[in-house]
């Protein structure tokens, strides 16, 4: 049962990706086609007993990176087209450099996995366990990650209220 | 795997139901086309112009600051979980996170960021 969810979720996954590339002329349907690639790792998340991982997928990337996408598709009204990727050959070579170095870097990844998977308690994953831990061993990195959101905050306004003074 | 199997009924029944919908309409539904049938429905108005248009770019700061306070929460979930374990250390530790988030909101109220004009 588990092998078949995971081959119906990976397809899944795999499918959106393609789906979003495949539909590039339409970046609205473009954007859709990723949350369905986001909502199929989330349920492959989920399937790895790592639920707050799996829920965060569908509440930050799913709902607001990918709002933020259709904002900026239909801020900047992009349906007339792919934009300047015929005419630019760079960023083409670009693209296809970036997936040859990801794919090699998760090849070697893969490569150097050691079996059989490390035993971990059934806790491990669970959102309060993930809890316990960032508030007391990495308390420092979530304070700085309240620094880092406050700065964010005041970059975005700095940058969207300029005319104000 | 197991306690997920309510959710996957609910979903296999609400996917089903769609499916069910979708096929009896169009084994049993007439067929009749004509070209008003095939324009966009809009509350029996004519469409006047293409639903692609640009959006005004004020949305723009509401998706910015709803991604950054999105991104808060996350981290206030965990945190709600474990509330009761923590105590008072879990008040105190959350307390400059969430009174940064707090000068955050506070700054963007006074810059008038949540102003629509």
């Amino acid at each position: 049962m588990e092998s078949i969810l995971f081959w119906v979720f990976s397809i899944a996954a795999i499918g959106g990706a393609l789906g979003m590339v495949g539909t590039l002329r339409n970046t609205v349907y473009s954007a859709l086609w990723l949350v369905v690639s986001m909502l199929a790792l989330a349920c492959l998340f989920i399937m790895l007993n790592a639920q707050f991982v799996g829920l965060i997928q569908i509440m930050v990337y799913a709902g607001a990176i990918v709002v933020l996408f259709l904002f900026v598709v239909m801020l900047l009204n992009l349906t007339g087209g792919v934009m300047g990727a015929e005419e630019q050959p760079l960023l083409k070579f670009v693209g296809v450099a970036l997936a040859v170095a990801v794919s090699l870097q998760l090849g070697s990844i893969l490569l150097r996995i050691e079996l059989p998977w490390p035993e971990v308690s059934p806790e491990y994953g669970t959102t309060a366990e993930i809890g316990r831990a960032l508030y007391t061993d990495y308390l420092l990195p979530f304070e700085v990650a309240g620094v880092l959101l406050l700065a964010a905050i005041v970059a975005a306004l700095a940058m969207a209220k300029r005319e104000r003074g | 795997m197991s306690e997920y199997a309510g959710l996957g009924l609910f979903m296999a029944l609400g996917a089903g139901t769609i499916l069910l919908l979708l096929v009896l309409t169009s084994v049993l539904g007439p067929r009749l086309r004509f070209a008003e049938k095939d324009e966009p429905f809009e509350c029996g108005e004519s469409p006047l112009v293409s639903p692609y248009r640009r959006f005004p770019v004020k949305f723009y700061m509401v998706a910015i600051s709803f991604i950054i306070f999105d991104l808060e929460v996350v981290f206030l979930y965990p945190w709600a979980v474990v509330f009761r374990d923590l105590g008072w250390y879990g008040l105190l530790v959350a307390a400059p996170f969430l009174s940064m988030l707090s000068i955050a909101l506070a700054y963007e109220w006074m810059k008038g960021a949540l102003e629509w004009d």
